[in-house]
């Protein structure tokens, strides 16, 4: 038999998985997934987003794909879009990149600006 | 816990079951896994997201993109493309929202735009086969609300508060009906609940049991609470076997987190539920009559008073509440009844799901204000009148209501306004007609399920209705005299007055309201035995008018009788012998110039 206390924390455990049903303010990690971007290894990249992110414990974040964006020779590329909509663009990323960039930037709030499209063009 | 980065909600409602969202489901799985994605992207069974006529509907979060009429062979594309490469599948979009691609926000599209969905919250969102998911979206916390902070009367005040009205059709204040059950002394008290959803083409309690199950399991419970009962029962018609699978489902989930049991939530409160299985008989939607059938007895309606609440189930007092009814209830306790009391009119409040069917383009489910017009309904979340046809009428309350004709489009829905208009709000299902629709023959319509389905304890219904039916027969073959009427309406008040259930009461309405509407076509059949809308076979005669006809013979070589003859290389115009016609219509439709009339 469950106890409230034990009610409230189902909740707070499945809303972390189901609560991207609803309007959210997550921060949005969009990556790259055209056939440029599989063939640079965006599929990797994207895996690294989900077990760092799940690893540490950072809910507020939703991992999507998106098409091409343009600049094929940087794939794989990731944007971080910020809750109030500031976007970061990281470039030419690897599993190990995401690594620093889940842990200073999503959990953090820190730019890891050595991978961004600025530093790299 | 493995999170996923995107969730994949499959409607598996009847409207979408049948038409194969359960092999897209499995589809999905194979194709997910052959692209390694299956650590990535969840499938989820949900219930109806109530744009049946698009369906199988697919929504993909985060984005919340919503795929329709999806068929099994999309299903690799929209793997591929949207899943693994991150683009749209454009041509599945939902029409209105496919001009626009970098908004794609269903609730923004005409369809959801006026809806405000609080009995259907959770239909569409969660898998109402996972007890957990229920729980997120802030399940059984109202439960828990009115068992630890709240007094069986303060429930009951909340409720009477809110404004709530009973949802089944007949629109009686939900707080009253607890408050005269919690009043009654008695050892043994009844919650139950009224799933006996009967009027032709309505089909919201179908979705909310199938859609969102636990609402109402939390809701009788809360109920019980409210009016001391340890007991509670669900009718339900056999024929919805999803909605009691998915019931039976979150019953036992229930019963296995303690939410349902003895000592509930550790506080000492017990109360259970049990499914009891209709046959169909639509007579075992009205109370009385839906209680003798769970006592197992033969499911005919008896005199009120005593009312159920006084003496209802086995004697006991017993609530007796519709599932929509029950699904507000714990939005209520939560939100207070303030909130609820904001929407809606100033006796109306809330909202109302309407099954919305018939000749209508969005055919679906459709949860609005109380207080939203007509027009709002058929022309903005319907997507108007298919083909560029004329609005004529709707129809509420099924085989009980009425109609409310093209003038009266701009009225508010609520109940006062409905029975103004001599139609009533009923359970929900709501027939949109347009102008090839004959009023006579809706109303034989709508007589000939009352026939049928009257359980015969009353004289009144048993032959009252099927003499109605007979004239209404003998109108729609062209045999009709004008004496007819003024017998129609004697026989229709007869009937009201002294009918023993709402089932007789409630019968003789689609006659009375399309008599007060469209006399003028009764009269038409009666008098110059024409049917205006062209739609009733004895009263058509198909001619084809000499100027127009092209001799190209298609009519004769679609005619199913040979009944059409002519000479195409001579172009002699074709005729119809109207001995031979058995008016099936072909000629008419297959015509290219528009020559034939009927």
């Amino acid at each position: 038999m469950k106890t409230i206390a034990e009610l409230e924390a189902i909740r707070q455990k499945t809303l972390k998985e189901v609560g991207m049903r609803t309007d959210n303010d997550s921060i949005r990690v969009v990556v790259g997934m055209a056939t440029c971007g599989i063939a640079a290894g965006a599929r990797p990249v994207m895996q690294a987003f989900l077990t760092e992110t799940q690893k540490r414990d950072i809910h507020n974040v939703t991992v999507t794909a998106t098409g091409c964006i343009g600049v094929c020779s940087l794939e794989p590329i990731v944007d971080i879009i910020d809750k109030d909509g500031t976007k970061v663009t990281y470039v030419n990323m690897t599993p190990e990149k995401v690594a620093k960039v889940v842990l200073e930037h999503l959990a953090n709030g820190k730019v890891c600006s050595e991978y961004t499209l600025k530093e790299n063009q | 816990m493995q999170l996923f980065r995107s969730h994949v909600l499959v409607c598996g409602g009847t409207g979408c079951t049948s038409s194969n969202s359960e092999a897209i489901m499995t589809e999905l799985n194979e194709n997910l896994a052959k692209n390694q994605l299956d650590n990535e992207v969840k499938v989820v069974q949900t219930g109806c997201f109530g744009l049946c006529e698009e369906g199988p509907i697919m929504v993909i979060y985060p984005e919340g993109t919503m795929y329709c009429r999806v068929d099994v062979k999309d299903v690799p594309e929209i793997v591929e493309e949207h899943l693994l490469k991150g683009r749209l599948v454009t041509r599945l979009l939902e029409a209105s929202s496919q001009l626009q691609e970098d908004n794609q926000d269903i609730e923004q599209s005409s369809f959801f735009k006026k809806q405000l969905r609080v009995a259907l919250r959770n239909c569409g969102r969660i898998n109402p086969e996972e007890i957990d998911e229920y729980i997120a979206f802030d399940g059984y916390k109202a439960l828990a609300k009115a068992l630890t902070d709240m007094s069986p009367a303060e429930v009951i005040q909340t409720i009477k508060d809110s404004g709530l009205r009973g949802r089944g059709g007949g629109g009686f204040p939900t707080g009253t009906k607890w408050d005269f059950a919690a009043q009654q002394v008695n050892d043994e008290k009844y919650v139950c609940c009224n799933a006996d959803e009967g009027d032709p083409g309505a089909f919201m309690d179908r979705s909310v049991l199938e859609g969102d199950p636990h609402s109402v399991i939390e809701a009788m419970t809360i109920a019980g609470y409210a009016i001391g009962a340890t007991h509670g029962f669900v009718y339900v018609r056999a024929e919805y076997p999803i909605a009691v699978h998915r019931l039976q489902i979150a019953i036992d989930q229930a019963r296995e987190y303690g939410l349902l049991g003895d000592n509930i939530l550790d506080t000492g409160f017990k109360f259970d539920l049990e499914i009891r299985l209709g046959a169909g008989a639509f007579v075992c939607g009205e109370e009385t009559a839906l209680m003798t059938s769970i006592e197992g007895k033969r499911g005919e309606p008896r005199v009120r008073p005593p009312f159920p609440a006084v003496k209802g189930l086995w004697q006991k007092p017993t609530i007796l509440n519709n599932v929509e009814t029950f699904a507000n209830i714990p939005v209520i306790l939560l939100k207070g009844s303030e909130w609820f009391a904001s929407m809606g009119t100033e006796k109306s409040k809330g909202t109302k799901v309407f099954a919305v069917g018939g000749k209508i383009n969005n055919t679906g489910l459709v949860e609005i204000p109380m207080g939203t017009t007509l027009r709002e309904v058929v022309y903005e979340i319907g997507g108007g009148i298919p083909n560029g046809k004329k609005f004529k009428a709707a129809q509420t309350g099924g085989p009980s209501g009425g109609c409310i004709p093209a003038s009266h489009i701009d009225t508010p829905i609520d109940y006062e306004s409905l029975i103004e208009l001599g139609a009533m709000m009923g359970s929900g299902g709501l027939i949109v007609m347009d102008e090839d629709t004959c009023m006579v023959d809706i109303a034989k319509f709508f007589l000939e399920f009352t026939v049928d389905e009257s359980c015969g304890k009353c004289t009144p219904c048993r032959l009252g209705t099927r003499r109605m039916k007979d004239i209404l027969e003998k109108i729609t073959l062209g045999k009709g005299v004008m004496s007819d009427i003024d017998e129609l309406e004697t026989l229709a008040r007869d009937i009201k007055a002294s009918s023993l259930c709402a089932l007789g009461q409630t019968a003789p309405n689609p006659v009375l309201s399309t008599l007060l509407y469209f006399r003028d076509e009764y009269e038409a059949h009666i008098r110059d035995k024409k049917c205006p809308a062209g739609s009733c076979k004895a009263l058509l005669a198909y001619e084809i008018i000499e100027e127009n006809c092209k001799s190209c013979g298609l009519c004769a070589k679609n005619c199913p009788v040979s009944a059409i003859t002519g000479n195409k290389k001579e172009k002699i115009p074709f005729v119809i012998d109207p001995i031979l016609c058995v008016k099936c219509g072909v000629c008419f439709e297959k015509c290219p110039f528009e020559a034939i009339k009927k």
